[in-house]
């Protein structure tokens, strides 16, 4: 009882806690970070150098008035921003933050599956956003968001076949015990797929160089130009579960998960020293303020330019890889 | 007990969105009656322990295909409705016929798997070297059902250049 329920659903109540909350702050982290990159100070005024600014933001969206269009589709209208936010917060069920079985909720054999087969439900809460709203440029962004989703998702699902090609198997702590098994990250064996799944997870998450769905000045803020209040606040934090989830995906496939760097090398086995979940952390920590950093760095890409990127590169790339990581598997 | 409560849920929920898709007069509403009732589908399969085959239906055809329906529908935007049909009686019989005939496939599977001595099932897999459901679906994928899987991945990619050839017709 206490193995199977109670446990499990404490797991499950801190993670969620957690997760909202570094949402929170990772929001004040994307400010701050963009401000000293532009040579500004970013939020000052709420706490010291502003760090309560980000208990101020969702205060300020849970008081806002919540309004819902007159034309829209009431029902799809309150439903868009649930069906976003849900498939970004399940996936975290299946990340081993940790090696112990204290660290991770539950570890199934399909578990990379799983996690792509539910983000690839949150395209729903953008399209029926754009769709509900029953306003011109959310419905342009929508369709533009759910073309360049499928698309990227194509190039990212078939590059991480190449990752269970070498790993053998599909399971997040499986595919870690693997690496520690070859004492090698996989960033290193499979660099070509580690640069093209850190690609596609931007596009996935809507991200710069990709924020096309939110392009202000072409689209008047995207999908969600009709939302306000906290359900506008849902989209955020879907966005940025978002970038979290696919900062550990990364991290599980390319970075050894909790692994200490070089796990095949003795002399530094001091590193073990540090617990495990703090080496995850810290390499999701690196991850996401990558995705800052591109944001403060990179313009963003023409529609065409991206459609063109995802097309005609990453997936040819995607397919030349699996073949390659095929023969050497057959080979070595 | 828990189980089969489970199971008569979901069969319950399962049809009552399969009904709900096709009496929704809103087409995009009835688009996402059909990913709910994907989804339970997929439920159904966890149920069953094809952990693969549910997490595959939930990618392949929630998460990919129809969201392809829902762009098509939201393109088109068929705010009139539907027309009526020339002759409503021959598609009604044409549609009785075909219930009909799943009736009675239906009727005969279950005839059959009562009438059929118990053998063991489970053949296939005690044959087969690996362990876990991925593995014994691939393996058998490639022993096996290997020609029709052949067959199947050749027909996909004639569909695939055919659907291309069609859409540069215009241009």
């Amino acid at each position: 009882m206490i193995e199977t329920i109670v446990i499990p659903l404490l797991k499950i109540a801190v993670l969620l806690n957690a997760v909202l909350v570094s949402v929170t702050f990772m929001t004040l982290l994307e400010r701050k970070v963009i401000a000293w990159a532009q040579s500004r100070l970013g939020p000052m005024r709420v706490g010291p150098y502003g760090v309560l600014q980000a208990i101020a933001d969702p205060i300020k969206l849970i008081l806002k008035e919540d309004i819902t269009p007159v034309k829209a589709d009431r029902m799809m209208f309150t439903l868009a921003p649930i069906i976003s936010l849900v498939p970004a917060l399940v996936v975290f069920a299946v990340v081993p933050f940790g090696g112990d079985e204290l660290f991770y909720i539950t570890d199934i054999n399909v578990g990379l599956l799983f996690i792509i087969s539910v983000t690839s439900i949150g395209v729903y809460g953008i399209i029926l956003a754009g769709w509900a709203s029953n306003s011109k440029y959310p419905l342009l962004a929508s369709l533009r968001a759910s073309a360049q989703l499928i698309s990227y998702e194509i190039a990212v699902t078939m590059t991480l076949v190449s990752v269970i090609l070498t790993a053998g198997t599909l399971s997040m702590v499986g595919i870690v015990q693997a690496q520690q098994d070859s004492g090698l990250w996989y960033g290193f064996v499979q660099p070509v797929a580690f640069v093209l799944v850190l690609i596609g997870g931007l596009a996935e998450t809507n991200r710069a160089p990709f924020d096309m769905p939110e392009a202000e000045q072409e689209l008047t803020g995207g999908f969600h130009t009709e939302y306000s209040g906290m359900r506008f606040a849902l989209f955020f934090l879907a966005e940025y579960a978002n970038m979290i989830v696919i900062s550990a995906v990364v991290t599980v496939l390319f970075w050894g998960g909790w692994l200490r760097p070089f796990p095949s090398i003795d002399a530094l086995a001091f590193l073990d020293l540090i617990p495990s979940w703090i080496w995850f952390f810290g390499k999701m920590f690196v991850f996401l303020y990558l995705f800052i950093w591109i944001r403060a760095t990179l313009p963003r890409y023409r529609y065409d330019q991206l459609m063109r990127l995802g097309w005609k590169v990453l997936i040819p790339i995607a397919i030349g890889n699996i073949v390659v990581t095929g023969i050497a598997k057959v080979v070595l | 007990m828990a189980e089969a409560l489970a199971f008569y849920t979901l069969s319950v929920l399962i049809l009552g969105l399969a009904v709900a898709v096709i009496t929704t007069p809103n087409t995009v509403h009835s688009v996402v009656f059909l990913v709910l009732n994907f989804l339970c589908v997929a439920v159904l399969y966890v149920f069953l322990q094809a952990e693969f085959l549910a997490v595959i239906q939930v990618l392949v055809y929630a998460g990919g295909i129809v969201v392809l329906y829902l762009f098509v529908v939201m393109l088109v935007n068929l705010g009139r409705s539907p027309e009526e049909h020339q002759d409503p009686r021959r598609l009604g019989l044409i549609g009785l016929g075909l219930s009909g005939a799943v009736l009675l496939e239906l009727a005969g599977i279950i005839a059959y798997s009562y009438t059929r001595e118990q053998s063991p099932p489970v053949t296939a897999a005690q044959a087969s070297p690996v362990q876990g459901n991925i593995e014994e679906l691939g393996w058998l994928l490639y022993t096996d059902y290997l020609i029709p899987f052949e067959v199947a991945s050749v027909l996909l990619l004639v569909a695939m250049v055919g659907a291309i050839v069609l859409a540069r017709r215009e241009s």
